[in-house]
């Protein structure tokens, strides 16, 4: 089997047994990405002659000893809203298109500790904002599934990499969905750990208090792994949570559901809902009751309410988050200009692309003198509610099984010019970050014109386990993560 | 129409922490431009603040000795606004739950006691340093002070005259500088203040419209621009024109305030709770066991000096404005129990040379165990009172004790009857005409005669012993 087809899990055992080099794995990893690139468009920059450089020098070591860690060799994309130390980290913005961080994020250090290889930066919507990879300032992404269709967003980038087989697996970031929504789409695995399970620190931050990072895989079983390596806690980010981190492979031991209970929100199956979606996800939920699962209607009842508390709070935190990308420090900064407003207005205005201006301008309105009570304050109250309604229902269920997305991947351009309606592709994803809890997309199904649906499993705080565990169990009985694009 | 002015104060203290308010870069003085930052402290993108546990119990030392509440939890806000020597386009603060509120600080003016309430104190972080160097076409920022940690302390408007306002400032710089967490240095900018007034006809209640002063660097620039604009709203009010709401600048080379902003130009800071750090949490143990650590305090130690040391008050104040000096005092005292003598050398002698050499007391070259050699000497009457102050800048800078300098210059004092006898005898004999006109009556004459003694033995009999048997020698 060809090496790039393998699973991280699989090319780890044979680098593990010596049976596959590190330069192999990245030679087969150049020539798949060399062939599927140009059509798919994943990366915002390539780093293969970097990681060939470190697998030889690896290789070299290894000969002498031979010991290895989890990562070691695997060639992993990075969402290039995360920072690598001389690596440029754009979050595809002309604003920070030379911006070469000089620090690592924790996830990369953790990552670099084990010595994985860097094999890109992956394309995202500015700033991470939007569902789609459309707002990027560098381009879009293309499906694998369909090239005409998005990849999703914003780790749109990460999930078609992963999806085309350009790397073993990748790293995103989630904020209402950034993750778990392009992974629907490309039909891959992304799972949005809770808020606080993995570090923030060097992620570029768009909505803090919602963002977090997670992995984007081929299947259960990888996300599990690659979770394990980047989760725990760091006294750099005071918002990440000292709780012991489990290995999360040994969740993933039971194939069966006994005893488990799965909530369907019947708020999630209304209109607006793609009937292929519903019935594919209707089936999953019926393949959960097979493997012994108790099934449970549920109510959220104030899911009505996340897109619009999300739009206030995500683009409060972002337009005070986005401040600091004034020209000064660093970062473009425009030529020709008159005075320190100037400078501000002409650099904020050429740096930025129209969905990032746009959120922070609405964030600084809610944020306005006179207003704030009325948008950021009555968001910040509802938020609770939002969250109280899963801390309810999570007393009556273990799990809950939801739809990832209304529809399957749009086609590019179909929803640019509406903003409103690109915001409604994250109906499902966002009460998930305004609560703070983790959960995991998969796929689920294809529809007609073969493209993937997915569907979410979302679990109480700190129990990614539980999660993995119900996906694990669905993905191995249904076996829809063995279909491959047709991309060649 | 006669006015009275209402002033309230707000006063940014630099703590005195090793390290930043949200990482772990230096916070020293003086160091070359930009060498002291990180990504945290320059806002790259990324980079996420950490609290500062010792900045935290440095403000909650302050708010208890200033009598606050000290809020749990409370929690950190941003304040939005661009500036280049803003790194991040906000300065995280305290907004809504500030770390202390509703304190009180005691003033006392022209002996009239006062209680000027603190409405809060916040922790925040400062901002760098923006750079116009002439000559250069642009202008450079020095991130070295950015970050560096904050005690935002607001007053009630309490204030009713501008010697009230620095009576207020002084008390409370002492009290941060007591409990070591603020240097006090204003010319660096450790201790910033920006007094707030405005004013109102004697009698009524409402306030007047209010303006804020910025650029104040000195006690003596305070009471000045209060004064200069007293006079200036005054003179507003009484032309019939209306006070802006404004911030105006003091200029120390004019003497006078002008327009820095109005308050159309005044900033929405668009406040919120910042989403990287959470609400802080303060053990209800670990407060207290700050209260227990907390040093006797500037003004009940004055009152302590008075009651236990029969002091004069200006003694009592001078001596504890200053924790070292008023330690120093209290060392003294504790080997050699004389405080108004000890008061006097502190105050003077050492003071001088501690101020001339920039010195804390707590660093005197000279310990309390010397200076107390020292009044020892003068009270067995080895050496005179005037040798010895002669004797003390010596004692200050090389060092040695005051028994060897003694020896050394050959201060020792003659004090044996026999040796002083003689001398008295030489003079009287020489100065008949003296002795005549004393003995008609002329008691003036003794102190030359006196003198006369004292230039014999060259400066070093003890003047004592010398006036007694003189005055016994010519009763004879």
């Amino acid at each position: 089997m060809a090496l790039h087809k393998l699973t991280l899990f699989e090319l780890q055992r044979k680098f593990a047994a010596g049976e596959v080099s590190a330069a192999e794995i990245v030679h087969a990893y150049g020539l798949r990405i060399g062939q599927v690139e140009p059509k798919v468009r994943a990366f915002v920059n390539q780093t293969k002659d970097q990681a060939m450089a470190q697998a030889v020098e690896l290789d070299r070591r290894l000969k002498q000893w031979r010991k290895t860690e989890p990562l070691m060799g695997m060639p992993i994309a990075i969402k290039d809203n995360i920072c690598t130390e001389g690596v440029p980290t754009t979050c595809s913005s002309r604003m920070l298109q030379h911006f070469v961080p000089p620090y690592d994020a924790t996830v990369i250090a953790k990552l670099r500790k084990q010595e994985y290889l860097l094999i890109g930066k992956t394309n995202l919507d500015e700033f991470a904002m939007g569902s789609s990879t459309e707002h990027s300032a560098f381009g879009p992404s293309r499906n694998p599934w369909n090239l005409q269709c998005v990849p999703g967003g914003s780790s749109g980038g990460s999930a078609a990499a992963v999806a085309a087989d350009e790397c073993v697996a990748a790293v995103g970031s989630d904020t209402g969905g950034s993750i778990r929504q392009p992974a629907a789409f490309c039909g891959v695995v992304g799972l949005k750990p809770t808020y606080g399970r993995v570090s923030r620190y060097g992620l570029v931050a768009f909505a803090s208090s919602l963002d977090q990072i997670g992995p984007i895989t081929k299947d259960v079983r990888d996300a599990a792994l690659l979770l394990g390596a980047i989760a725990g806690h760091d006294p750099m980010d005071s918002t990440s949570a000292d709780v012991p981190v489990p290995d999360y492979t040994k969740a993933l031991a039971k194939k069966h559901l006994r005893k488990l209970r799965v909530g369907v929100p019947r708020e999630f199956f209304t209109e607006g809902l793609d009937p292929e979606v519903e019935q594919a996800v209707t089936a999953a939920v019926g393949e959960l009751k097979n493997l012994g699962g108790e099934i449970k209607d549920i109510e959220l009842p104030r899911t009505d309410a996340a897109v619009a508390v999300y739009y206030v709070l995500a683009t409060a935190e972002a337009s005070s988050n986005l401040a600091r990308f004034d020209g000064v420090k660093f970062g473009l900064r425009t030529k020709e200009t008159k005075d320190l407003l100037d400078l501000y207005m002409k650099t904020r205005q050429e740096g930025f692309g129209p969905e990032v201006k746009r959120r922070i301008m609405l964030g600084t309105y809610v944020l306005s003198a006179g207003y704030y009570d009325a948008y950021y304050g009555k968001a910040q109250a509802v938020r609770t509610l939002v969250r109280q309604d899963f801390e309810t229902a999570f007393k009556e269920v273990d799990v809950i099984v939801t739809p990832a997305t209304p529809t399957p991947a749009f086609k590019l351009g179909e929803k640019s010019e509406d903003p409103l309606q690109m915001y409604l592709s994250d109906v499902f994803t966002i009460s998930v970050n305004l609560a703070g809890i983790p959960a995991i997309a998969l796929p689920c199904g294809f529809s007609r014109t073969g493209l993937p649906i997915g569907m979410q499993v979302i679990g109480r705080a700190f129990e990614e386990e539980t999660i993995l565990r119900v996906a694990h169990a669905y993905e191995q009985a249904a076996q829809w993560h063995l279909k491959k694009p047709p991309i060649r | 129409m006669t006015y009275e002015v209402v002033v309230g104060v707000e006063v940014h203290a630099q703590l005195r922490t090793k390290s930043k308010m949200f990482c772990g870069c230096s916070t020293s003085f003086g160091a070359p431009p930009n060498s002291q930052t990180c990504p945290v402290c320059l806002g790259l993108p990324g980079s996420l603040p950490v609290i500062n546990r010792a900045a935290v119990e440095m403000a909650v030392r302050a708010g208890l000795a200033l009598n606050c509440r000290i809020n749990v939890p409370n929690r950190f806000a941003r304040k939005n606004y661009f500036y280049p020597d803003l790194p991040k386009g906000y300065q995280i603060s305290q907004y809504e739950s500030p770390i202390c509120e509703r304190g009180t600080v005691e003033i006392s003016v022209r002996g009239v006691k006062k209680s000027i309430r603190i409405r809060r104190a916040h922790l925040e972080e400062d901002a760098g340093k923006n750079i116009h160097e002439t000559g250069s076409s642009g202008s450079a920022v020095d991130f070295n002070r950015a970050g560096t940690p904050l005690l935002e302390i607001v007053t009630e408007p309490d204030m009713r005259s501008a010697d009230e306002v620095v009576a207020y400032l002084k008390n409370l710089r002492d009290i941060l500088m007591y409990l070591d967490v603020c240097d006090g240095n204003m010319e660096q900018g450790s201790f910033r203040c920006e007094p707030n007034l405005s004013l109102r006809p004697m009698g009524r209640e409402e306030f007047g419209t209010k303006v804020e002063l910025k650029n104040i660097n000195s006690f003596k620039y305070v009471k000045d621009a209060i004064e200069y604009e007293i006079k200036r709203q005054t003179k507003v009010l009484n032309e019939g024109g209306r006070v802006r709401q404004e911030t105006r600048l003091w200029n120390i080379d004019r003497g006078e305030t002008a327009v820095m902003r109005s308050k159309e130009e005044a900033h929405d800071y668009r406040y919120f709770p910042d989403p990287d750090l959470v609400p802080l949490q303060l053990e209800k143990n670990w407060i207290e066991g700050i209260r227990a650590t907390l040093p006797e305090l500037p003004m009940a130690r004055a009152a302590r000096f008075v009651s236990d040391y029969g002091l004069p008050d200006y003694d009592a104040g001078v001596l504890t404005a200053s924790k070292g000096l008023a330690d120093y005092f209290e060392r003294c005292v504790s080997v050699f129990n004389q405080p108004k003598t000890v008061s006097n050398w502190v105050m003077g002698e050492l003071s001088r040379e501690l101020n001339l050499s920039g010195i804390d007391a707590a660093e005197s070259p000279v310990p309390p165990e010397r200076l107390v050699e020292l009044l020892r000497l003068v009270e067995k009457g080895t050496i005179s009172l005037k040798a010895a102050r002669e004797l003390f800048p010596d004692l200050y800078k090389s060092g040695k004790t005051a028994e060897q300098l003694v020896q050394e210059k050959g201060l020792i004092q003659v004090s044996d009857e026999g040796a002083i006898e003689k001398m008295i005898d030489k003079v009287l004999a020489d100065h008949p005409a003296q002795v005549a006109q004393f003995k008609g009556g002329k008691q003036q004459v003794l102190g030359f005669l006196m003198g006369q003694v004292m230039k014999a033995s060259g400066g070093k009999a003890n003047p004592g012993k010398v006036n007694e048997l003189l005055r016994k020698k010519l009763a004879e």
